[in-house]
């Protein structure tokens, strides 16, 4: 059984105008210990489905429509609130973009860290401190036992992103969901963050799903890669086989719109861009949400939404075309 | 050669920082700490670095829009330094800027018209509102946009179409110099490659001169000729482009190049972390600002400033202990 089962996920929201259609229908499966990239561009839905499955969505404006998210098993979608708290954080946890704003700016950054310890795994307020110092020792911040009574504006901004770790990892998650870690981060730092990601899911077995819209960080971390546009999965395979064999003309367009540092300049063509803009979701016609700015489009694309269909073990594309 | 399009000479801007009752001046942010570097016509250079390394602050100097405090800009030979009046506005004609955030460059309360038309009002480049509006039709075709673009507002605008209209504005009055500062930074990677592609050919088209300012390390590569990487308010290396990316000089390039994450999980590298994070531009580290970080560093650099060295053809870097 897989750790994490998304099923047929919907997840709406209100607006003036009708219903935006965030999340229309998603699939993703993670199991114990793997590493499962999910990206796409702004407002392609990936950060709606990882909070979706934290059960972080304002309803309303927001509405789970459909679907489920099969958590070892167990639907969350019906779960009520009280139940929701006692898996988040124990079992799954998230790690925001931006530390500043999901830190809390008047709690000092130990008792932030203590906090899940002391109302999940009932610690003492001296027992959860002693081990908010080791969560912060294993995050490698310096002088851990100093910084443990610091406020969060006395980091920089790398340092606020080990401490969000910190808090993710204090009670041992089996899945931990990182939605754009660093991307509000120089490279260096980007560089350094990773590593600690990657070491810590090492030492702790834990599984991770990586949330970004970076293909570099996603060939670089990820074992799988989940493909989203437009509140849709297109493409879903291993990390080597999506960036060997891309399948899908909008991952194949996002492939090769990105600048390469790593290639000659000889090799060095114009960069390959996707002409047009991402449709509007708000109830969106029947086919292929890529159609309308994909170099292949045909009449059938129009009619009908393509399913994912296998073409390789474990590669799965949402097109109708071999390509 | 003849004389460059741009000379700056060590250039140097120290923003005070006030504190006390008295709001006395207590210190000061060394945000470009001498920095020189020459642009022929029709060349592109690119300004790298983390953020408050000074790459912006060195943009906005070089068009005045921030006065320097020390250090000499001179375009075309004249220096820009001692003008006003007149002469000073038909410089700010041949320098222009696109800025970062398509969002807040652009005022809300007037039409794309009338904001990409502004430039040749003020300069008086057009006889006539007629002759505006079939220049402003040219420039918003020349970029991408319509006609029927000019009577709408920037909210009905994507991100990157909001880019092209801050492109039309710097176009209009037909500068020699642009700066491009995080132009693209804040666009999806296949609307990133729309605008890229774009200000290439614009580049071809009107011969134009470009300073590239940006943090990712890939898009300046594509895009530069010549690539300046910055380090807390130096320039630690210069070269031509692939030049820089192939054989590093510096050890703070070399790290940071290494740091990049690159989209092609077969790739196998050694990335260099670099401990700790960039220190305060407040107080700077002695010597070599690089050197509390640097794998390589020894006593002659936390006491002596290194200056920029050649190195190869023209390749220099500021090193004591180059590769």
């Amino acid at each position: 059984m897989a750790l994490l089962e998304i099923k047929g996920l919907k997840t709406h929201f209100k607006t003036d105008d009708g219903w935006l259609h965030a999340v229309d229908g998603v699939d993703i499966s993670i199991d114990r210990g793997e590493t499962v990239g999910v990206v796409g561009e702004s407002g392609c839905g990936k950060s709606v489905t990882a909070k979706t499955v934290m059960k972080l969505i304002d309803m309303p404006p927001g509405k789970i429509v459909a679907g489920q998210v099969l958590w070892k098993g167990r639907d969350l979608v019906p779960l009520p609130p009280e139940a929701m708290q006692k898996i988040r954080a124990k079992e799954i946890s998230i790690i925001f973009q931006e530390p500043m704003t999901s830190l809390n700016p008047v709690y000092t950054v130990g008792e932030q860290i203590a906090e899940s310890l002391r109302l999940h795994e009932g610690l003492s307020r001296r027992e959860a401190m002693d081990r908010a110092v080791e969560m912060l020792k294993l995050v490698r911040i310096p002088t851990p036992e100093r910084r443990v009574r610091d406020y969060p504006h006395q980091f920089s901004g790398g340092m606020r992103q080990r401490v969000m770790i910190a808090i993710a990892l204090a009670c041992k998650p089996q899945l931990v969901i990182a939605d754009e870690p660093t991307t509000a981060l120089d490279v260096t730092i980007q560089a350094q963050i990773l590593d600690l990601l990657q070491r810590l899911k090492d030492e702790m077995g834990m599984a991770v799903m990586l949330i970004t819209h970076a293909m570099g960080v996603v060939a670089e971390v990820a074992q799988r890669v989940v493909v989203m546009y437009a509140g849709k999965v297109v493409e879903e395979a291993p990390v080597k086989a999506l960036f060997a064999h891309p399948r899908h003309p909008y991952t194949q367009g996002l492939i090769r719109s990105i600048p390469r540092i790593d290639l000659d300049a000889q090799h060095k063509v114009r960069l390959e861009a996707i002409p047009g803009t991402v449709p509007k979701l708000i109830e969106p016609a029947e086919g292929c949400r890529f159609a309308a700015r994909c170099k292949h489009a045909r009449a059938e694309c129009r009619q009908a939404t393509p399913p994912l269909r296998e073409v390789a073990p474990g590669h799965r594309v949402a097109c109708i075309l071999d390509l | 050669m003849s004389t460059p399009l741009l000379q700056v000479k060590g250039l140097k801007k120290h923003f005070p920082i006030r504190g006390g009752l008295l709001r006395r001046v207590v210190d000061h942010v060394h945000a470009v700490d001498g920095v020189s570097f020459e642009l022929q016509a029709g060349e592109t250079l690119g300004l790298v670095g983390e953020s408050g390394c000074g790459k912006s602050t060195t943009g906005r100097c070089v068009l005045r829009l921030i006065e320097p405090t020390a250090g000499e800009v001179l375009f075309e030979g004249r220096n820009v330094g001692g003008m006003a009046g007149d002469e000073l506005r038909a410089m700010a004609r041949d320098m222009q800027i696109i800025f970062q955030d398509p969002f807040a460059s652009l005022n809300p309360r007037m039409t794309v018209g009338a904001i990409v038309g502004e430039g040749l009002v003020i300069h008086k480049l057009a006889a006539n509102p007629r002759e505006i509006n079939e220049r402003v039709v040219q420039l918003l075709e020349t970029v991408g946009l319509s006609a029927d673009h000019m009577r709408r507002y920037p909210h009905e605008f994507s991100g990157g179409q909001r880019q092209r209209i801050g492109i039309a504005r710097a176009l209009a009055v037909n500068p020699k110099l642009v700066v491009c500062d995080e132009a693209v930074s804040a666009l999806d990677v296949s609307i990133q490659a729309q605008v890229i592609n774009l200000l290439e050919d614009l580049r071809e088209q009107f011969n134009l001169t470009y300073i590239f300012i940006a943090h990712d390390l890939s898009v300046v590569e594509h895009i530069s000729h010549r690539v300046a990487v910055m380090y807390l308010g130096r320039i630690v290396e210069v070269a031509p482009s692939r030049q820089l990316y192939t054989s590093p000089k510096h050890p703070y390039t070399e790290a940071l190049l290494s740091a990049v994450p690159i989209p092609d999980p077969t790739v196998a590298r050694k990335r260099i972390v670099l401990e700790g994070d960039v220190p305060s531009p407040i107080h700077p580290p002695s010597g070599c600002h690089f050197h509390p970080r640097c794998p390589r560093a020894q006593e002659r650099c936390r006491t002596e400033a290194p200056t920029l060295q050649p190195l190869g053809p023209n390749h220099q870097a500021a090193c004591h202990f180059p590769n």
